[in-house]
């Protein structure tokens, strides 16, 4: 609807404007954070962006600064939260769409509501208290026993590290990823599913054939909602990850993530060190992006690999 | 301030840094504002750096930090003055109590080393222990701060390795360990991990009930981190008149070497605002009556020769440099 340029259409017209106003106030406001921590991290970036991307040390007191191990633990402590979230959010979303009676679905909603609504603090004590422990007296000593072949579950059972920064985020990005998951499996169309019972499939051939489907893309939004938080969340990571720079493929080994770095040292940085952390933070935001990236085009390959068969076997 | 008929105008009082000196100053804030009901404060423990910031930046009326400031900040019209100090303690857990560490077995440790208790160089230091045979797991802080710069320059003045692997600083890279942002944190995760070793500030460690090492001062003595030995290292070090000195070779056999002074920090020209008049009178009040308060809180006072002379600094803050 297009208001000719007439004295008439003036609310329509102020209207429109404010609203344009406060579309255009996100890019201010994005622009203004990247142009600032673009401002101060100049002298770390002018000696060579990719020098500081795949620098291994991080040492304020000899000035090198390097990105490297911060990157891995961002991304290997996200990974593992979205690996372990994804089907038990996913379970979770199904079984409230479409097994659970109305009672239960109160009842399971208001205590992802719980889940959700729990500070990252408490999370992060939580995990201290109760997952630490845990993980290094029975979980980490199964796994070295069980699986102790693979590079990932070597070394000495700390508790603190990878393993646990990523479990303790996947809860944490858990009633994220459901909350999403149900609104999208709500959204498809019942009339797909009834389909698929009418002509004689069962309850998990529906759901398999006809409403993943059709999900599809939907729950993928949904986990990559989870893995911007679990990228982005600082608190709870730097209580239990072992804020140790370090790289190495073991899951139990103390690591360190870029916000908790951040988190950590901002306070009492200056000069070149906050020119580093600076830094960090617009690498931060390039490594968010990219995951998300990278997540669409997963989506898109993996999309043309099964909609084939799908079609052949409808 | 508007001219107001009541005699005590309402006046609110911010400041922020340290976060080590914290738990007395809040004591302090809330004793004097029983004598000054008309005096609010506001602190915000966001550590030395940002309190040395907020105070170049003028958004704080006052700031503390664990250092004395740079020529620089001072150039920049800011006054620090010590108030109080403090100590900091090597906690372990899963050993038995009475450790006894040097500066360069504790450096060989924190460089990774020394990487298990029954390590012949811990064992003949402390021949009359029992050590566990079991690897020995750094907790290191990992957020910014004063607790670290005091640690590692007594580590890098004793072990050439030190100062060269790892340096002098508020964040350092530590080459092995785990780190833990906040004294509460380290000394959660040592009483935790079994067989863990960190360091905390004082207060932190006599609360959580970890054994405390006893270290080897430059007199050669083995110390205990004590109100006496923050005091004996306080008061055998000749103090500057700029009121920056390092404790960690104080020559006192009683000395214990990881104690440091925390300063209060304000503006070079406090008389020409209220609330410059009104910290004056804090500060005034802090150097006297207030450090009474700080053994109960596990900080030593001022040595009894210091006072006068943070007093005759503050006498000639308040009769004001040039107008």
């Amino acid at each position: 609807m297009k208001s000719p340029p007439t004295g008439r259409h003036r609310g329509d017209q102020l209207y429109s404007g404010v609203l344009t106003l406060a579309g255009g106030l996100v890019f201010v406001l994005a622009g203004a954070v990247v142009a600032v921590a673009a401002r101060i991290a100049s002298p770390t970036l002018s000696g060579g962006v990719w020098r500081f991307l795949s620098g291994r040390v991080w040492d304020p007191v000899h000035q090198i600064f390097g990105a490297l191990p911060f990157v891995y633990g961002t991304v290997v402590t996200s990974i593992i939260a979205a690996v372990v979230a994804a089907p038990v959010a996913l379970g979770v979303a199904l079984f409230v769409v479409e097994i659970a009676g109305p009672r239960s679905r109160t009842l399971i909603g208001f205590f992802i509501e719980l889940l959700a609504a729990i500070p990252s603090v408490v999370y992060g004590l939580w995990g201290l208290v109760v997952l630490v422990p845990l993980l290094r007296q029975w979980i980490e000593p199964a796994l070295s026993s069980t699986l102790g072949f693979l590079p990932l579950f070597r070394g000495p059972p700390l508790g603190l590290g990878y393993l646990a920064a990523g479990l303790l985020l996947a809860v944490m990005i858990l009633p994220t990823i459901t909350t999403v998951s149900i609104e999208v499996l709500r959204a498809v169309p019942s009339s797909l599913s009834e389909g698929a019972l009418a002509l004689g499939a069962t309850r998990w051939e529906a759901i398999r054939m006809a409403i993943l489907p059709f999900a599809r893309r939907g729950l993928f939004g949904a986990v990559l909602l989870g893995l911007a938080r679990a990228i982005g969340e600082t608190m709870a990571v730097t209580m239990v990850i072992g804020n140790q720079a370090s790289l190495g493929a073991s899951l139990f080994q103390p690591g360190y993530t870029l916000p908790a770095v951040l988190a950590n040292e901002f306070t009492e940085a200056a000069g070149p060190h906050l020119a580093a952390l600076a830094s960090l933070a617009l690498v931060l935001l390039g490594v968010a992006l990219s995951m998300s990236a990278l997540a669409r085009i997963l989506l898109r390959l993996t999309g043309r690999r099964t909609e084939s068969p799908d079609a052949s076997a409808a | 301030m508007l001219a107001s008929p009541a005699a005590h105008a309402e006046l609110l009082l911010t400041g922020a840094g340290a976060s080590f000196p914290y738990p007395l100053y809040a004591r302090w804030f809330r004793e004097f504002g029983k004598l000054r009901p008309e005096y609010h404060f506001n602190y915000q423990a966001i550590g030395s750096g940002g309190g040395v910031r907020q105070m170049t930046a003028g958004t704080v009326d006052f700031g503390a930090s664990d250092l004395p400031l740079t020529d620089e900040e001072r150039h920049a019209g800011l006054v620090d003055l010590p108030v109080v100090l403090g100590a900091i303690a090597i906690v372990y857990s899963g050993a038995p109590d009475g450790l006894k560490l040097d500066a360069v077995t504790l450096a060989d440790v924190l460089l990774g080393r020394i990487r298990r208790w029954d390590d012949p160089r811990l064992v003949a230091l402390n021949p009359e222990l029992r050590l566990p045979a079991a690897p020995l797991v750094v907790v290191h802080r990992s957020d910014g701060s004063g607790s670290t710069l005091v640690l590692t320059d007594w580590l890098a003045s004793a072990s050439p390795h030190f100062a060269a692997e790892v340096g002098v600083g508020k964040s350092v890279r530590w080459p092995v360990g785990v780190g833990a942002k906040g004294n509460d944190a380290v000394t959660g995760v040592v009483s935790m991990i079994p067989h863990s070793l960190g360091y905390v500030e004082l207060a932190y460690a006599r609360q959580s009930r970890l054994p405390v090492a006893a270290l080897r001062n430059v007199a050669g003595a083995w110390v205990r981190p004590t109100l006496a030995g923050i005091a004996a290292a306080a008061s055998s070090v000749t103090m500057p008149d700029d009121f920056r000195a390092t404790l960690t070779s104080a020559p006192s056999p009683e000395a214990y070497p990881l104690s440091a002074f925390t300063y209060l920090i304000i503006a070079r020209h406090p008389q020409r605002s209220d609330k410059g008049r009104a910290i004056l009178d804090f500060l005034w009040w802090a150097l006297h009556d207030g450090q009474e308060l700080a053994p109960g809180l596990d900080y030593a006072p001022l040595p009894s020769p210091l006072v006068p002379r943070v007093a005759a600094q503050l006498r000639s803050l308040s009769s004001g440099g040039p107008e």
